[in-house]
């Protein structure tokens, strides 16, 4: 059903050849039919029906309660804290090796090193932050044991709001660095001439030119590390166990063992995500395609 | 005064990426009280557990490579060659795993084939390896069809079908013999990130119920204070070798054609 739909997109070719081009994509159209496709419509089209198959929006009406809406709430907090903090830190340092004046050589490995940080997430992840910010962290001891500063007395908990925070930034900024290192290279020098020729200060120039050039390529990779972080389920339930009550670690829950007594109720969950993270990307790929109007 | 803030921004930048990197080693190495050993990581790497989950996993990940070669490396050509006004729609349909959560995906897996499902999967042991392979695969869907895409567009597909079809090559010969070969570089590049992924892949190996690295690293991190920093220090050695090598083979895909 769905093979029909992908390939109806297309102009036809000429009439007598058609049956054997399509038959080369075949392969492809039906494992993506089966293995994505189909499971993520099950979900949503489960998130609309009662056990017995008819429609109903009883299942979405059923996150409103108070511990699912505050999953969710605390979810998107995260996912924002984490996506805004990632953002500001990954274009200062992007911003620092590319018009800062650094040596040059700095760049290369910096963004090596940022392909790999983007990259190690999950449970490893967890463990570092645990052994550097934990209650016998590396940080933690140093800073107790020399600058007599005890995170806990502070209120710093690592199983927290914050804590997954922090932990998160550790692939939110390199993948900042990452997307945003080719914009700030796309700012032309002489957008900066004619600034000052015409008298602008530096504060202007940033302000009435660079910035809202920027602006769309900033707030789309906020989009894509938002979503980045919602969809986050390894780091979270290696660092917390079920101690945060967050929407990715609740599905987990939910799939394991049924813990909201109700199987469709896990669908409109899942569906929840489907909706947070596709509406997030979809900024991401608007703003994206707004950006290259300038920086190509 | 820039020149103070640029530095001032890079080196928090690094304290950051560096100060859990250097806290997990030190903490991997302090299992004997008192001083400096690496006793976590003989028993992290005795542990019968350990090698047969990361067994379990490197045979995961070079079959899903495997799998992603086959299906990816044919269909990209094809779509080039003779259905260019696919293209569009295949690289929507690629970037689906980016947007879908993995966990959502496994979940609609679980209930869509399922023992009482037309395709009971997850009914036999052998049904939910190949179920996990394919849910890998997914995962690696978007690296890998992106670097193999790119890879046919520093070539002529056209020419060189036509080239081997007037010498008689069969459609198998020119996909293996002479489109493979000219990707090589690019479907490498998608295969060490496709490894790095699977290997520490946790949420779709736990809910399947499979003994993969991933909920095998959960569950010691559950239970035990040092083994987890060693197996951090290895997982992040695992990642940093693989885009190592990524860089390493692009770098030779850039200076090759100047050599030529």
């Amino acid at each position: 059903m769905s093979s029909q739909q992908v390939s109806s997109g297309a102009p036809p070719g000429p009439r007598f050849r058609l049956p054997l081009h399509w038959l080369g994509v075949l392969p492809f159209a039906a494992f993506t039919v089966l293995f994505l496709i189909m499971p993520t419509m099950k979900i949503v089209i489960g998130a609309f029906q009662t056990p017995d198959g008819t429609f109903t929006l009883d299942n979405i009406r059923g996150l409103y309660t108070p511990s699912i809406m505050s999953a969710y709430l605390i979810s998107i907090r995260i996912s924002l804290a984490s996506a805004i903090l990632g953002c500001a830190i990954g274009f200062a340092v992007a911003a620092a090796v590319v018009l800062g004046g650094l040596p040059q050589w700095i760049r290369g490995p910096l963004l090596t090193f940022s392909g790999v940080a983007s990259n190690f997430a999950g449970v490893p992840l967890a463990f570092a932050f645990l052994a550097t910010l934990g209650p016998v962290g590396l940080v933690t001891v140093f800073l107790k044991t020399q600058l007599g500063v005890d995170l806990r007395m502070l209120g710093f908990n690592l199983l927290s709001f914050w804590g997954l925070t922090l932990t998160y930034l550790f692939f939110q900024i390199p993948l900042m660095i990452l997307i945003i290192t080719p914009a700030l290279d796309g700012l032309k020098k002489e957008w900066r001439e004619a600034a000052s020729i015409l008298g602008a200060t530096n504060a202007q120039y940033w302000r009435l030119v660079a910035f809202p050039i920027l602006l769309p390529s900033f707030l789309g990779t906020m989009a894509l590390l938002f979503a980045n972080a919602f969809g986050a389920v390894a780091t979270a339930i290696a660092l917390t166990g079920s101690s945060l009550n967050i929407v990715p670690i609740l599905l987990f829950a939910q799939i394991r063992g049924d813990v909201l007594g109700d199987p469709h109720l896990g669908y409109a969950l899942a569906f929840g995500m489907i909706v947070v993270t596709g509406v997030a990307n979809a900024l991401y790929i608007w703003l994206r395609a707004r950006s290259e109007r300038w920086l190509k | 005064m820039k020149r103070l803030w640029a530095w001032g921004a890079l080196i928090f930048g690094l304290l950051y990426f560096f100060l859990p990197l250097i806290g997990m080693t030190n903490f991997s190495l302090k299992m004997r009280r008192g001083e400096y050993s690496f006793d976590a990581y003989v028993k992290v790497l005795n542990d019968p557990r350990f090698q047969e989950t990361f067994t379990y996993s490197v045979t995961m990940a070079l079959v899903t490579i495997l799998f992603g070669i086959f299906l990816i490396v044919p269909t990209a050509y094809w779509v080039r060659l003779k259905l260019p006004g696919l293209r569009p729609y295949i690289e929507f349909v690629t970037l689906l795993p980016l947007v879908i959560p993995a966990i959502v995906i496994v979940f609609g897996y679980i209930r869509l084939y399922n023992t009482s499902s037309w395709l009971p999967l997850t009914g036999s042991s052998l049904g939910t390896d190949v179920l996990l392979m394919f849910g890998y695969a997914t995962l690696a869907l978007p690296y890998m069809y992106r670097a193999v895409d790119t890879g046919l567009r520093t070539i002529d597909v056209g020419t060189l079908t036509e080239a081997a079809q007037s010498l008689g090559a069969s459609w198998f010969t020119i996909i293996s013999r002479i489109i493979l070969p000219n990707v090589l570089v690019a479907v490498l590049s998608g295969a060490f990130l496709t490894f790095a992924i699977v290997i520490g892949e946790f949420t779709m190996a736990a809910l399947l119920n499979k003994p993969a690295f991933g909920p095998y690293m959960q569950l010691l991190g559950a239970n035990r204070a040092y083994e987890p920093a060693a197996l951090a220090v290895i997982a992040f050695g695992i990642t940093w070798g693989c885009l190592g090598l990524i860089q390493l083979v692009s770098r030779f895909q850039k200076t090759a054609p100047r050599q030529a």
